[in-house]
C-alpha cells in the first residue's frame, strides 16, 4: 500500500517534471497547441470511441501536414487522448487532468451522461468543449458558453419524429411508451409535442423501465386503445422484445423509435418482427454527406471501417481550428468568441452553431428495416 | 373485456415462470430455513447455457428442427445447473450449517455476485438474444391472443409443478424430505442421510430453475448475464406471499404475483386518471405483497414460516 502510493507520487511528479519539459516544447520555433479528446476507449463502448479518436486525430494530421499559422507563428496540434469509460465520475476526472494539462480544448466526450458532468469542468476552466455524438438537449441548455455539439440534438430528433409519423407514416392515433432514462424520456416528450402539434391524439402514455423485458401488460393496455402507431423513446435492450411482443399481441401498429433503436443490435433481438420498424438517427447517412465518400477512404485507408460517428469528431476539430483561424490565436476566450460566428462547410454538412451551442438546423435521418437490414427512407433538416 | 382477459393471459404466463422459480426457493426454505439468494443467478446461468448450446447446433447445421434444437439446449442447461446447485450447496452452504443464520445468506449473497461476475466474463455484458426458431402460432381465445409458445409455458410448468408434488409425496426420496423438513435430527436419527436429501433439495430446485431460465429467454428473446436477479428478487416474493416452505403455496403466489403485476400495469394508469402511470407496477405488487403479510404474516398458505424467521 505504502509502496504504491509513494510509486504513484514518483510517477505524478515525474509527469509533472514531463509536462513541464514538454509545455513550451518547441523544437523548430514552432508552438505546440494541445487539444484534448475524450471518450470511451475501454468497456462495451470502446469500438466506437476508438471512432471518435481516430476521427479527432484524422483531422489533426492533416491540419498539421497542410500548416497552422496562428499570430504570424507556426503552430503544430497535438491530440491528447483520454478515456472516460463511458463512466460519469472518470469523465470528470479525465477532463480535469486535460484542463490541468493545458489543452486549449476539448473534442467530446461521447456520451451524454458523460458529456454533461465533463461540461461544467471545462465551463469552470473557460475552454471550449465540442462533443460529437451527445444528443441529449441538457447538455446545452445549462447556459454554458462553452459547450457545443455537432450531432442534432434529441430535440431535434424528436421534433423530426414526431412529424415523420403524423405527415409521412399518417398517423392519428398514437401511443407513447418511454424508459424514464433521461435520453427516453427527453425524447418521448419532444416526439409528443411535436406529434400533437402536427394534429395527431396521443390515446395513451405508458412507462418502463431501461431494465424491463416484460411489456405485455402495457403493450395490451395500448392494444385497447387501438393506436395506429407506437412510438418508444428507449435503447434496443428494450425494443427489440417489444417489437416482439407486439405482433404477439396481435397489436397492429407500426414501432417508432429514436437512434436507441436504430442499430444492428435491435434488429438481432427483435428478429423477424423488427421487419417495418422506423427509427431515426441525427445526422446524415456517411454515403449522403458531402464529403462522406472522401472521408470514408482517407479514414479506412489509415484506421479501418468508420463505426459511427468518425466524421462528427472530424469535423469538430475541423470548425474548433477554423475558429482559431478567425481569431488567429489558440487562446481559449478568443477561440470561444469566434465560435458562434463560425462556419465550416463540413464532411457531414454545412455547420454552424445556434446561440445554445447547438447545430443549426442539424439534420436527421430516417431508417426502416426492409430485409433484415435498416435502409434509408429520407433525411429531414 | 377481451383486454381483461388478455392481461390475464399475460400475467399467468409470467405467473408460471414465477411459480417455477419460487419452488426452488420454497423448497431449500423448507428444509433448511436459508434463503438461497444464488437462485436467480442459477436461472440465468441455466438460460445462458441452453441458448450456449443453440448457437453451437444452429452454427453447425442450421436446418436442424427449431424444437429439438431447443430441447437439446435444454437437456444440457437441465444438469448443467443440477451441478452448479450442488457444488454451491457443498461450498457456499454446507460448512455454515452450523453456524448463526446470518452467515450462509452472506454467502448466498456472495455466491449470486460470483455467478454474475462470471456469467459477464464467460458471455459478456451484452444482451445474447435467442433465435426465432420455435414455432410462433397465435391463436383467438375469447377476443384474446394466445401464441404457442405461451401455451407451452404455461403447460410445461404445470407438468414440472405436478412432478414436483408427485415427487415430495409419493416417493421415499419425498418423504425423506418432508422428514428432514420436519425435524433435521429425528430424520437423521431414523436413518435418513441428511446430506443427501439436502443436496437432491438444491439440485432438484436447480433443475427448475433451468427450465424456467430457458422458458423467460424464449418468452423474450434474450438473455443477460443480469436477467436472474430481478426474476430471482420476484420468484422470493411470489414464495414469501404464498408462504415460504409451502410448494402450493409458491405455485399460488407466483401465479397471483404475476396476475397483479400484469393488471396492475394494465389499469392502473386509466384508473388513477395517469395520477400513477405503469412503471407503478412494481410498487403496486409489493402493496399487495406488504398487504398479505400484514393480515396473514405467514403467507397465504404458509405454516412454517412464523416460528421461524
Amino acid at each position: 500500500m505504502r509502496i504504491g502510493q509513494s510509486s504513484a507520487i514518483f510517477l505524478v511528479l515525474i509527469g509533472l517534471l514531463a509536462g513541464c519539459g514538454e509545455e513550451k516544447a518547441a523544437t523548430d520555433g514552432t508552438d505546440v497547441v494541445r487539444i484534448g479528446s475524450v471518450a470511451p476507449l475501454t468497456g462495451a463502448q470502446s469500438h466506437i470511441g476508438k471512432d471518435n479518436d481516430n476521427g479527432a486525430r484524422l483531422a489533426i494530421e492533416e491540419i498539421n501536414a497542410a500548416g497552422l499559422t496562428l499570430g504570424g507563428k507556426p503552430v503544430k496540434l497535438e491530440l491528447v487522448s483520454e478515456d472516460d469509460a463511458a463512466d460519469p465520475k472518470t469523465a470528470t476526472n479525465v477532463a480535469q487532468k486535460l484542463v490541468d494539462r493545458g489543452v486549449v480544448a476539448v473534442i467530446g466526450h461521447l456520451n451524454s451522461g458523460t458529456t454533461i458532468p465533463a461540461s461544467k469542468i471545462y465551463h469552470d476552466a473557460g475552454i471550449p468543449q465540442i462533443s460529437p455524438s451527445a444528443t441529449a438537449t441538457a447538455y446545452t441548455a445549462q447556459g454554458y458558453a462553452t459547450a457545443y455539439r455537432v450531432m442534432a440534438n434529441d430535440a431535434q430528433q424528436g421534433k423530426a419524429l414526431g412529424q415523420y409519423a403524423v405527415v409521412k407514416l399518417d398517423a392519428r392515433r398514437i401511443a407513447i411508451i418511454d424508459d424514464r432514462t433521461a435520453y427516453g424520456q427527453g425524447l418521448a416528450d419532444e416526439f409528443e409535442k411535436a406529434a400533437v402539434a402536427a394534429g395527431a391524439t396521443v390515446v395513451a402514455r405508458e412507462y418502463t423501465s431501461d431494465k424491463a423485458t416484460d411489456f405485455t401488460a402495457i403493450l395490451t393496455s395500448i392494444k385497447g386503445k387501438a393506436p395506429d402507431l407506437v412510438f418508444f423513446g428507449g435503447m434496443d435492450p428494450q425494443g427489440g422484445p417489444m417489437a416482439q411482443q407486439m405482433q404477439r399481441l396481435g397489436l397492429a401498429a407500426r414501432l417508432l423509435g429514436g437512434d436507441g433503436l436504430q442499430n444492428i443490435n435491435f434488429i438481432k433481438l427483435a428478429g423477424a418482427d423488427a421487419e417495418g420498424v422506423v427509427a431515426s438517427s441525427p445526422g446524415l447517412p456517411l454515403e449522403a454527406m458531402p464529403g462522406g465518400a472522401q472521408f470514408r477512404q482517407k479514414f479506412e485507408a489509415r484506421y479501418g471501417p468508420i463505426q459511427v460517428y468518425a466524421p462528427y469528431a472530424y469535423d469538430a476539430v475541423n470548425i474548433l481550428v477554423a475558429a482559431m483561424r478567425r481569431a488567429d490565436s489558440a487562446e481559449p476566450a478568443r477561440v470561444l468568441a469566434e465560435l458562434p460566428r463560425t462556419y465550416h462547410p463540413g464532411v457531414t454538412g454545412p455547420l454552424k452553431f445556434d446561440a445554445r451551442g447547438d447545430t443549426a438546423g442539424g439534420a436527421v435521418t430516417l431508417y426502416q428495416v426492409r430485409n433484415g437490414t435498416w435502409a434509408v427512407l429520407e433525411t429531414v433538416h | 373485456m377481451d383486454i381483461f382477459i388478455q392481461q390475464l393471459i399475460n400475467g399467468l404466463v409470467l405467473g408460471s415462470i414465477y411459480a417455477l422459480v419460487a419452488l426452488g426457493y420454497t423448497m431449500v426454505y423448507g428444509i433448511l430455513e436459508l434463503i438461497n439468494f444464488a437462485h436467480g443467478e442459477v436461472t440465468m446461468i441455466g438460460a445462458m447455457v441452453a441458448l450456449a448450446v443453440i448457437g453451437a447446433l444452429l452454427g453447425a447445421s442450421p436446418e436442424l428442427p427449431g424444437l429439438m434444437v431447443v430441447l437439446a439446449g435444454v437437456l444440457v442447461a437441465v444438469p448443467a445447473c443440477m451441478a452448479l446447485a450442488f457444488v454451491i450447496e457443498k461450498v457456499a452452504y454446507r460448512p455454515l450449517r452450523k453456524a448463526p443464520r446470518l452467515a450462509p445468506l452472506i454467502t448466498a449473497i456472495g455466491v449470486s455476485i460470483i455467478l454474475q461476475n462470471a456469467a459477464m466474463l464467460i458471455w459478456g455484458r451484452g444482451y445474447i438474444s435467442f433465435p426465432a426458431i420455435l414455432p410462433q402460432g397465435r391463436h383467438d381465445i375469447l377476443g384474446a391472443s394466445v401464441t404457442d409458445l405461451q401455451i407451452a409455458i404455461v403447460g410445461l410448468s404445470i407438468l414440472c409443478m405436478l412432478g414436483l408434488v408427485f415427487l415430495v409425496e409419493r416417493t421415499r426420496l419425498g418423504r425423506a424430505m418432508r422428514a428432514t423438513a420436519q425435524s433435521r435430527e429425528v430424520a437423521e436419527l431414523m436413518g435418513v442421510n441428511v446430506n443427501t436429501v439436502i443436496s437432491a433439495t438444491f439440485v432438484i430446485g436447480a433443475a427448475l430453475a433451468a427450465v424456467a431460465g430457458v422458458m423467460v429467454s424464449a418468452y423474450y428473446g434474450l438473455a443477460h448475464y443480469y436477467m436472474g436477479f430481478l426474476l430471482g428478487l420476484k420468484a422470493f416474493s411470489a414464495a414469501v406471499l404464498g408462504g415460504i416452505g409451502n410448494i402450493a403455496g409458491a405455485v399460488l403466489g407466483g401465479m397471483l404475483l404475476g396476475i397483479i403485476e400484469a393488471l396492475g400495469a394494465g389499469y392502473i394508469g386509466d384508473l388513477t386518471g395517469g395520477f400513477l402511470g405503469s412503471h407503478y407496477q412494481d410498487v403496486f405488487a409489493f402493496m399487495v405483497l406488504i398487504l398479505v403479510l400484514v393480515f396473514r404474516p405467514s403467507g397465504l398458505l404458509g405454516e412454517r414460516v412464523a416460528n421461524r424467521a
